[in-house]
């Protein structure tokens, strides 16, 4: 039937008009695989590598559903989406899931028809400097020229922290994040600010990157999360469980590694977790092994942190925020029971 | 007769004074025959000095030719990352592509040029023949290369009435039996239809059948190629990208922009008003309208619209509203050729008793169309570099793939950004600079017919 609407799109409105819409899960499942928005290229979170692999964290979190529902994590199709076209792409079903560094608002989560299904990445705004300039906070940056991208809200938070703490600053405004980092690589200003996660990033395009360094101060809220429609209330568990399974893995030292291991532990939690005992996974329409299906094909929580932004990854952004509740961050997730 | 001071016979020619031709005499008598033109040639060289040098050192001498990732070129700081462009090379031609089905593509590049050369050579012999597969079998044959065919159609217009299929159940070669006959059965009562209103106005039911059951038939002869089942496994749009996305855009903007130009441009100088104002109306739309409008229109507005399920696939959408954008600034080209033919060619045409398409496609388009070659071409170049404003709709093209891997760490270095552009500059460039000069060979060659025209004339 997908096919037919290449040829005779308006036929196809007509014998549509009628259909009463199915849940999310059985239109994904008729279809054999699920449709997940992500950006078209944003280091460690949805960047294609050299053989035209989506990888990142936002990816990974959509192969993670597709392992829970299908036992197959490759049974997702990944469409990448432009900041503005994200939500409506959503909304009129193109996709069934956004897993795009969309940060969670309130008018967002509220006026748009739309569900935020949990964080998977705490991010920040963040500011970087050069080591010669033998800064270490924040506080010290007044009278300093700043690199910002226009019209973002980082342009807003940047001026917001400068007034409440007093201090001048003269803002040097462009309209790419390309244009930003040139400019600051080439002495124009003294300081880099954007999203901690993406000074990262940037911070790789400079001729040296170690001489530059990113301050421990953080001057927004950020948390990035999976995005679903309002009004399915079955899908919208589905994904949120999800990453609340891969966080509780991780804290359970429940890892690709360690998977077959503790399939034969004794302690209560990690066997309904992994579905020895309960039948969590059927209340939430799948099977009662789909934890153990998440990780052995995708991994927890941690494990996709370290590949993608983390660790084993060329960004090496350190766990902060993002480390679990039990090591001093604030990743938590309700118990499965 | 004869004298003294007269030669009786020719002198053997000399040849020129050294002075006056070569290498020499060229540099001498054009660039340092005043001192005017010699300080010109001064200034002229230092600034192809100053500003290609630096490319040069950038593209070539500088650059980085070899390495596995950003490592090899993190250091370098004028030199291009060629690594960078070969490591990507596959997403940048083909997108998402699949890599085991890229032999698709390659077919469709490769017959794209065999059937574009001999139909641009003018000696070339069958130009009809060639004209009609690069205008009709090639579209059919790219589109069933490309997405795979099988479009697996069940219904034409009469089976959303009636289920068919409950009662039909044969597939012949991923053809439904069901739909050709809802095919051939509704196209039957439309012609019907038609010759009927056609006759209560007075045109003759015959006529009227023969030209509705001929386009039918010809639509369903475009139809079954692309119903039918080649074995090849389905490619969305959404995997497409890079120069195969551009050049699809590219050219499906550029081959339906001229008749639908052409349609426009004589339904504007129509003497029917309701094909006037329509044909204006349409154009004066089109041309009101940005391009990037018509693509946010046709990707974010028009899904809200249709109800759930119906959702075209994105890229259709931007082809359609590039076909139509394009198709309205043709017809304005189009029209102006119209406007310099003379009037005395339609009077005469009327004179030979010609009717109004014969006068039109054997009289006036020929001369409309080869005095406003340059306008033409000139548009073709215009959309070949607009397409890349797909971009916005989250489409990647050729430049969309580049700039999306920018971002990749792997290679984010300083000079990775250069690089891309400078690939993706070069690319834009061979085609828009073939173009281009090919226009000036076919105006050159229209002129030359001109000129014999006109000398047969005296």
């Amino acid at each position: 039937m997908k096919r037919l609407s290449f040829l005779f799109p308006l036929a196809m409105s007509v014998a549509f008009a009628g259909v009463a819409q199915a849940g999310t899960l059985d239109d994904v499942k008729a279809r054999g695989s699920i449709l997940c928005g992500v950006s078209g290229g944003l280091a460690g979170f949805s960047q294609p590598d050299d053989k035209g692999n989506w990888t990142g964290i936002d990816v990974d979190f959509c192969r993670a559903i597709a392992a829970a529902v299908f036992n197959d994590p490759t049974k997702v199709k990944f469409l990448p989406l432009t900041a503005k076209d994200r939500f409506t792409a959503l909304q009129s079903r193109e996709i069934d899931v956004l897993s795009r560094n969309t940060t969670w608002t309130s008018s967002r989560d509220t006026s748009l028809g739309l569900n935020f299904a949990g964080v998977v990445y705490y991010d920040a705004q963040g500011f970087m400097v050069r080591k010669a300039a033998k800064v270490s906070s924040a506080l010290e940056l007044s009278n300093t020229t700043v690199c910002v991208q226009s019209g973002t809200t980082t342009q807003l938070n940047l001026g917001d922290y400068f007034r409440s703490n007093n201090m001048k600053y003269e803002a040097v405004v462009f309209n790419t994040a390309d244009e930003v980092i040139k400019a600051y690589e080439s002495g124009r200003c003294d300081v880099f600010t954007t999203d901690v996660s993406q000074i990262y990033a940037e911070r790789l395009k400079l001729s040296k990157p170690d001489d530059h360094m990113i301050l421990p101060e953080l001057i927004s809220k950020e948390p990035l999360g999976p995005v679903v429609r309002h009004g399915d209330d079955q899908w919208f568990d589905i994904v949120k469980w999800v990453l609340f399974a891969m966080i509780n893995a991780e804290e359970y030292d429940v890892s690709q590694k360690t998977i077959d291991q503790r399939l034969k532990s004794d302690r209560p939690d990690v066997k309904r977790l992994l579905g020895i005992e309960g039948n969590y996974g059927e209340q939430l329409g799948l099977t009662n092994d789909w934890v153990v299906r998440v990780i052995r094909h995708v991994g927890n929580y941690g494990e996709i942190f370290d590949r993608n932004v983390g660790a084993n990854s060329r960004l090496k952004i350190e766990r902060g925020l993002n480390k679990l509740w039990s090591k001093g961050g604030i990743q938590y997730a309700p118990p499965v029971r | 007769m004869s004298a003294a001071f007269v030669r009786e016979q020719t002198l053997a020619p000399r040849p020129a004074p050294f002075a006056a031709t070569g290498v020499k005499a060229w540099v001498g008598q054009r660039l340092f025959a005043t001192p005017r033109d010699i300080a010109m040639t001064m200034i002229g060289f230092a600034a192809f000095v100053l500003l290609a040098m630096p490319l040069i050192r950038f593209l070539f001498l500088d650059a980085v030719w070899q390495g596995e990732n950003r490592d090899a070129c993190a250091h370098v700081l004028t030199g291009a990352c060629w690594p960078f462009v070969a490591a990507k090379f596959n997403q940048f031609i083909y997108g998402f592509y699949p890599a085991d089905q890229l032999w698709r593509p390659n077919i469709v590049f490769a017959l794209g040029a065999i059937l574009l050369v001999p139909l641009a050579v003018p000696s070339a012999p069958w130009k009809r023949l060639n004209a009609f597969l690069f205008l009709v079998v090639y579209p059919v044959a790219s589109f069933v290369l490309l997405t795979g065919g099988n479009l697996d159609a069940e219904h034409f217009i009469l089976g959303y009435f009636i289920r068919i299929e409950d009662h039909v159940d044969l597939v012949w070669h991923g053809m439904r039996a069901a739909f050709w006959l809802d095919y051939a059965f509704s196209s039957l009562v439309l012609s019907l239809a038609v010759a009927l209103i056609g006759w209560l106005f007075g045109t003759p039911l015959s006529t009227s059948l023969k030209v509705m059951v001929g386009l039918f038939a010809l639509l369903a002869l475009v139809i079954a190629p692309a119903d039918a089942d080649f074995g090849l496994s389905w490619v969305e749009t959404r995997e497409w990208g890079g120069l195969l996305v551009t050049l699809v855009v590219a050219v499906t903007g550029i081959v339906a922009a001229l008749p639908i130009g052409i349609l426009l441009a004589l339904g504007r100088r129509s003497e029917m008003p309701l094909v006037r104002w329509a044909s204006v109306a349409f154009i004066e739309f089109w041309r009101g309208v940005p391009l990037i409008t018509v693509l946010f229109f046709a990707t974010y507005m028009l899904p809200l619209f249709l109800p759930g399920g119906a959702n075209i696939e994105r890229l259709v959408r931007a082809l359609i509203g590039v076909a139509l954008f394009s198709g309205a600034y043709m017809a304005e080209v189009v029209r102006g050729g119209l406007a310099a033919v003379p009037k005395g060619q339609y009077e005469s045409a009327a004179a030979l008793g010609l009717g109004y398409w014969q006068t039109m496609l054997l009289i006036v388009l020929p001369q409309a169309l080869t005095n406003v070659i340059p306008g033409i071409v000139n548009n073709f170049i215009g959309l070949f570099k607009d397409t890349t404003l797909v971009q916005i709709v989250a489409i990647l093209d050729l430049l969309g793939q580049i700039r999306s891997a920018f971002s990749d760490p792997n290679w984010a270095s300083p000079t990775t950004l250069y690089t891309g552009f400078a690939f993706a500059g070069a690319i834009y460039f061979a085609f828009c600079f073939a173009m281009s000069r090919y226009s000036l060979f076919l105006e050159r060659r229209a002129g030359a017919s001109q000129l014999r025209m006109e000398a047969n004339r005296t």
